[in-house]
């Protein structure tokens, strides 16, 4: 297993570690919901140095990234982020994934920490000549910063977050340090994520904290990460996203963009959608007590009609929420279904998603 | 932490104040600070009958489902209903408020395979 550069900072921070994707990290300090009060409130620090990233740089890179990711790379300027998708040839999700275009011929790749040998051998085998790919995992960090103050305590550090829309980045120096920070984040509230060599992880880190502690700033573990991302319904590898589900099913047919031409996986996606999608995400709130895992089988008229894929007590609507992949025809008129936790069959109703209002 | 004299103790991280042939049952303070923030607890109803090693409920937190064992056979005269609404006194109140219920004792030969203080100690930096 792996420890990321500021292990020792979270552990004599009161940090409980726990394996995740290959790596030691900080899952809690105060406790979850306080985390993610924190955040949903004031504003928190997040070290997701476990995530991976991949650098191209060639003339052949952006119709290469074309060639392998769902979205279209043709509306993305210098300077612009998109989220996408890696998808293997039967239309299964190989990794979901953030690219980066630098400018015309260098493009960064932001991928899961969990993915990391998976993703790199899987763009390698279809690496053309001229264009190189350097996997720089092991040598950056990663500091996402979420929170309302979010713009309060980057201005402290002379950055103006507002010279930034969504998903766009930057090249500024934080602390003197020079990072890459894009408008982006896992969370649904106002902030950004920052890219930087793992010798400048301590000082921005510690200068961001310092910068936010008039605005309450504290650390964030993997814990509140969770349920932050999944009140807002953003999918996490692993759950909501695999190899064996495809994007239609996942509720990501916005991220597929079939109309600009081949990409590794599209004819299987044609075929699923001529045949028509068996299966789709959808979102479950809980109506009688008791909080739904990932795992359990979703139950209509006596019939398993699916599974949960996350699910989670909702520190904001104070209730079980849960995403599951269910049947297509699994429908019913009143919304109700129901979860079996444990041998008992407790009701769910089907809501819109996300679960919570935020950007 | 906190491991009161007065009460008894399971390896299932429970404690149990005996008052004659009642015991009230609840987690200890190890087992909320493991647990973290407890947002689900499911009790029996009053009467149900329980077997000593059996489960009588359930406690969650933000990231785990706990079982929750009985430490002694006998049915159930109360339960902290307070809990199911207010599942976070757990953590602000173990041994008090945060009870979860009470058991009219079957056989308080049963009572011999409690913990005291200093074993539950004991168990827990032995790393149980």
């Amino acid at each position: 297993m792996k420890k990321i550069p500021l292990n020792d900072w979270h552990v004599s921070h009161g940090a409980k570690m726990v394996e995740f994707g290959g790596f030691l990290m900080p899952v809690s300090y105060s406790g979850v919901l306080a985390e993610h009060q924190a955040v949903r409130e004031r504003c928190g620090l997040f070290d997701i140095s476990h995530m991976g990233e991949f650098y191209f740089e060639g003339e052949a890179a952006q119709a290469f990234l074309q060639s392998v990711t769902t979205n279209d790379l043709r509306t993305l300027h210098d300077g612009e982020a998109q989220y996408s998708l890696l998808l293997n040839e039967t239309g299964g999700v190989v990794d979901d994934i953030i690219v980066y275009r630098i400018n015309a011929t260098r493009f960064m790749l932001c991928v899961n920490a969990a993915n990391i040998q998976k993703d790199f051998a899987w763009l390698r085998a279809r690496l053309p000549q001229g264009l190189s790919m350097e996997d720089r995992s092991d040598e950056m960090g990663m500091i996402a910063l979420q929170g309302p103050a979010s713009e309060r305590v980057l201005a402290a550090m002379d950055f103006d977050l507002e010279s930034l829309q969504r998903f766009q980045f930057s090249f500024p120096r934080l602390a003197e340090n020079p990072v890459m920070l894009s408008r982006t984040g896992y969370t649904g509230e106002e902030g950004c994520e920052i890219f930087l060599p793992n010798e400048s992880l301590p000082a921005v880190w510690e200068a961001l904290l310092r910068a936010g502690a008039p605005h309450g700033i504290v650390p964030i573990g993997l814990g509140a990460r969770d349920t932050l991302r999944l009140e807002m319904a953003y999918p996490l590898y692993g759950h909501e996203l695999n190899d064996e589900i495809n994007p239609f099913e996942a509720g990501l047919a916005w991220v597929v963009k079939m109309e600009k031409g081949d990409f590794v996986g599209r004819p299987a996606l044609q075929k699923i959608q001529a045949a028509g999608v068996a299966r789709r995400r959808v979102g479950l709130a809980m109506l009688d007590p008791g909080i739904p895992r990932e795992g359990l089988r979703v139950i209509l008229q006596d019939r398993p009609v699916g599974v949960v894929c996350s699910g989670t007590f909702s520190p904001t609507l104070k209730v079980g929420i849960a995403t599951a992949l269910i049947d297509r025809t699994a429908n019913p008129d009143s919304g109700e279904i129901l979860i079996d936790i444990r041998g008992k069959l407790k009701k769910a109703k089907i809501v819109q998603l996300p679960f919570i209002k935020r950007l | 932490m906190n491991f009161p004299e007065d009460l008894k103790y399971t390896s299932e991280h429970e404690w149990v104040r005996i008052d004659g042939d009642v015991a009230t049952v609840g987690i200890t303070d190890y087992a909320q600070e493991q647990l973290g923030d407890v947002v689900f607890v499911e009790l029996p109803e009053e009467g149900e009958e329980l077997e000593k090693g059996d489960t009588f409920g359930v406690v969650e937190s933000t990231k785990s489902v706990s079982d929750l064992y009985v430490p002694l056979s006998g049915v159930v005269t109360e339960s902290n209903d307070p809990l199911l609404d207010s599942p976070e006194i757990v953590n602000e109140d173990a041994y008090g408020e945060g009870w979860m219920i009470r058991i009219k004792i079957k056989s308080k030969d049963e009572l011999k395979d409690l913990l005291d203080s200093a074993a539950y100690q004991k168990l827990i930096e032995e790393g149980a």
